[in-house]
């Protein structure tokens, strides 16, 4: 056993209203810089959409992440034979025709256009030639369903669907949508590390924060093409290669990350994790079928004494293990099972998790409120507007159990926490729903405080990287006192 | 006496400073700015001319330069192929497949850095001193190739032992001095490529990663345990 601790994360969708403050908060504090316009580290897409980049979901397009091909387990993008034929020209790497181009808008106009007939105007210019350009896509350019044909109807998912389905997802009348937002999932077998030719890409031991060392990225743009959630960008002004860094100045400090603690929906929650890091080899082989049962089997019970002994013989602090055993990330995907990792077919094992949206489901039903009916009390989960099929694609490789599974439990809360508060649905009903959901009233309660009611320490329970110690190994504190700070500090200038 | 002395500078000093300097330069770049080594790509912004540019440049000069690796190591091996007037032309016209597809691809690369406005925006002065340095050094080596129909083998009896008393630290130009202009620019223009490897984007063919082939997929780093994991 070669036990890790993790920093995970969950995002619950049900709770996301889309109000984009966590890409505001992520852009202000770390992509408003030139080169980086375009970034969004963190971005909130809307479901069914093409997303961004355009159709980052069309693995048969980009070839990101990991495929297994004579019972081993290789980069979709370019194994280690062939990649110096790709380093002179990247094949599959979106451009920034993909993202879009930056732009910011000619306000001297408004000042200094000479008297006219017309009223001046501030045109669009572009952020990266100088030039005025014609906008063609921007940022969350798909928002809220706006242009679904073009849209919604080229989302990948779909293809999941019959067309039937399809027809009835995009219907006038049946339109359905959630918010999907989305940051690095900090994997646990990242394909971006795995890709980086130069090893600028690593990992963290103590926390699994997966980071680009710019001193070490020679711009090969392999990470690029091989995350398939698109989540490392390209500098085109420094030549390198940059990513979220899950905010990890903050989180050393024992703060949230800047996306984490401005979400106004409360959606975010973040926790350390214990795993073992011998299971990642056999779990990325097995089939599509059992790939969300391998991700939770690599996650260890924090409370159990032989993990925490292992724990402590490989280094992990106390603090941490105790972090780990309160770790709100550890109830949604391990005990509750409600939580479901991004297209875990890719094969990269996300330690970023969601809870899939239950509202869009429920409202299909025409008369107003949940249905309550004694005898099926799930229907309206199988009835919904979302096809579970499509909540499959995205979130259990097409698996329908572990999403119904998620969905029913969370369906079951609502009619346990209505028939305590609201008393139209009888107690003993609840109970039967919640017994067929696999969920103790206990559980129930347990569910509903951590979803409705969790303070911010019930959230985000970030455990003490002790970094303090860390940079005694790289620097003598002593010899570096009165200087200002640790480490390296360039302009962030073109090379020659 | 003027014209030894023009001599001596281009094919004496030039190369041993040129060598200096790329050396010195290379190692105090890469010590003090490693953040600067970096390909520059701008496949980000411009992906259409530049997979002909790019890939046309890179290969055709690949097999070229290759081609004159293999003449320094193994000269005599290329004189007894040249030996055959068929054996001369196969050599010779595969030489110029690989410099002409070299030249469409700086060619390319060039309109596309010069014209294309969004690659024109990373555009630094030493890209365009660069791109022009290696064109002239590609003409000239077509030049030799079209001119001089036994090109390769005034290469491993004339260039080669040059070269190889410049890196013996016991300089000889007298080998080339009496070759035509053409020839002698080529070389010229190789040094001022050298030269050009630390102040320019060149760097980066310093640092391809071939570590690569031999590293687990995976990197871990610790703070407290030390070296790589998979």
């Amino acid at each position: 056993m070669d036990i890790r601790s993790q920093i995970s994360m969950v995002f619950h969708l049900d709770k996301c209203i889309g109000c984009h403050t966590c890409s505001i908060a992520c852009k202000n504090v770390w992509t408003d810089r030139k080169g980086a316009e375009y970034m969004w580290w963190n971005n909130v897409e809307t479901k069914p959409g093409t997303g961004f980049p355009t159709k980052w979901e069309d693995q048969e397009a980009y070839r990101g992440g990991w495929e297994v091909a004579d019972g081993k387990l290789r980069l979709k993008s370019s194994g280690k034979g062939n990649y110096l034929k790709r380093i002179f020209y990247q094949p599959n790497m979106p451009t920034l025709e993909e993202y879009y181009e930056p732009w910011t808008y000619d306000y001297e106009n408004l000042f200094n256009a000479p008297e006219g007939d017309d009223q001046p105007t501030a045109r669009p210019v572009s952020k990266i030639t100088g030039e005025y350009m014609e906008v063609e896509s921007g940022p969350n350019w798909d928002d809220d369903l706006g242009g679904s044909p073009l849209y919604a109807r080229n989302d990948p998912n779909l293809k999941a669907l019959t067309e039937e389905q399809q027809l009835q997802l995009l219907s006038i009348e049946q339109l359905v949508m959630f918010y999907l937002p989305r940051i690095c999932n900090h994997c646990l077998n990242p394909s971006c590390v795995a890709s980086c030719p130069s090893g600028a890409l690593y990992k963290r031991g103590e926390d699994g924060i997966v980071l680009v060392n710019q001193e070490v990225c020679r711009g090969w743009r392999f990470c690029v093409s091989a995350c398939p959630y698109k989540k490392v960008f390209y500098n085109w002004n420094t030549g390198k290669s940059e990513k979220c860094i899950l905010c990890y100045p903050r989180v050393e400090t024992g703060q949230a990350p800047a996306c984490f603690h401005s979400c106004v929906g409360r959606i975010r929650y973040m926790g350390v994790i214990l795993y073992d890091a011998d299971k990642i080899a056999d779990a990325g082989l097995r089939p599509d079928s059992e790939l969300v049962e391998a991700h939770r089997e690599m996650i260890l019970d924090p409370h159990d004494p032989a993990v925490i002994e292992a724990a402590h013989r490989a280094g992990i602090s106390d603090a941490v293990v105790k972090s780990a055993q309160q770790s709100p990330v550890y109830k949604f995907v391990k005990e509750w099972g409600l939580a479901l990792a991004p297209h875990p077919e890719y094969r990269t094992f996300p330690m970023l998790f969601y809870v899939p949206a239950l509202a869009p489901v429920t409202a299909t039903q025409t008369d107003g409120l949940l249905a309550n009916d004694v005898e099926n009390l799930f229907g309206a989960i199988d009835d919904a507007r979302t096809p579970m099929a499509y909540l499959a694609s995205l979130f259990s490789a097409g698996q329908e159990g572990p999403v119904r599974y998620a969905m029913k439990k969370q369906m079951a809360v609502r009619l346990w926490r209505r028939a305590l508060t609201v008393g139209d649905i009888e107690v003993d009903v609840a109970r039967r729903a919640l017994r067929e959901a696999n969920c103790s009233p206990e559980e129930a309660e347990e569910i509903y405080k951590m979803t409705s009611l969790p303070t911010f320490e019930d959230r985000f329970v970030i455990p003490p990287s002790h970094r303090e110690q860390a940079i005694e190994v790289l620097k003598n504190p002593l010899e570096n006192k009165g200087l200002a700070g640790i480490g390296f500090r360039e302009a962030p200038e073109r090379g020659l | 006496m003027a014209n030894g002395f023009l001599n001596t500078f281009l094919f004496v000093g030039l190369p041993y400073m040129a060598l200096a300097i790329a050396i010195a330069v290379g190692i105090l770049r890469f010590r003090s700015r490693p953040f600067s080594y970096s390909s520059l790509s701008s496949q980000f912004l411009e992906n259409e001319q530049l997979f002909w540019g790019s890939n046309l440049f890179h290969w055709g000069l690949g097999w070229v330069l290759g081609g004159h690796l293999v003449g320094l190591l193994i000269p005599r091996t290329v004189l007894w192929w040249n030996a055959n007037p068929l054996r001369l032309f196969v050599l010779e016209s595969t030489a110029l497949i690989g410099a002409l597809l070299a030249l469409f691809g700086v060619s390319a690369l060039m309109v596309r850095r010069f014209y294309n406005k969004r690659v024109v925006a990373v555009t630094t002065p030493m890209d365009r001193i660069l791109l022009t340095l290696l064109l002239i050094q590609i003409l000239t080596g077509i030049d030799t190739a079209l001119r001089y129909r036994w090109g390769s083998s005034w290469y491993a009896s004339a260039a080669v032992p040059y070269l190889r008393s410049l890196l013996l630290f016991a300089p000889r130009p007298e080998f080339i001095v009496s070759l035509p202009w053409g020839p002698k620019l080529h070389m010229v223009s190789g040094f001022l490529v050298i030269l050009a490897i630390p102040f320019t984007r060149l760097v980066h063919f310093l640092v391809v990663p071939i570590w690569y082939l031999w590293r687990k997929p995976q990197v871990v780093i610790w703070n407290r345990r030390t070296g790589a994991r998979s």
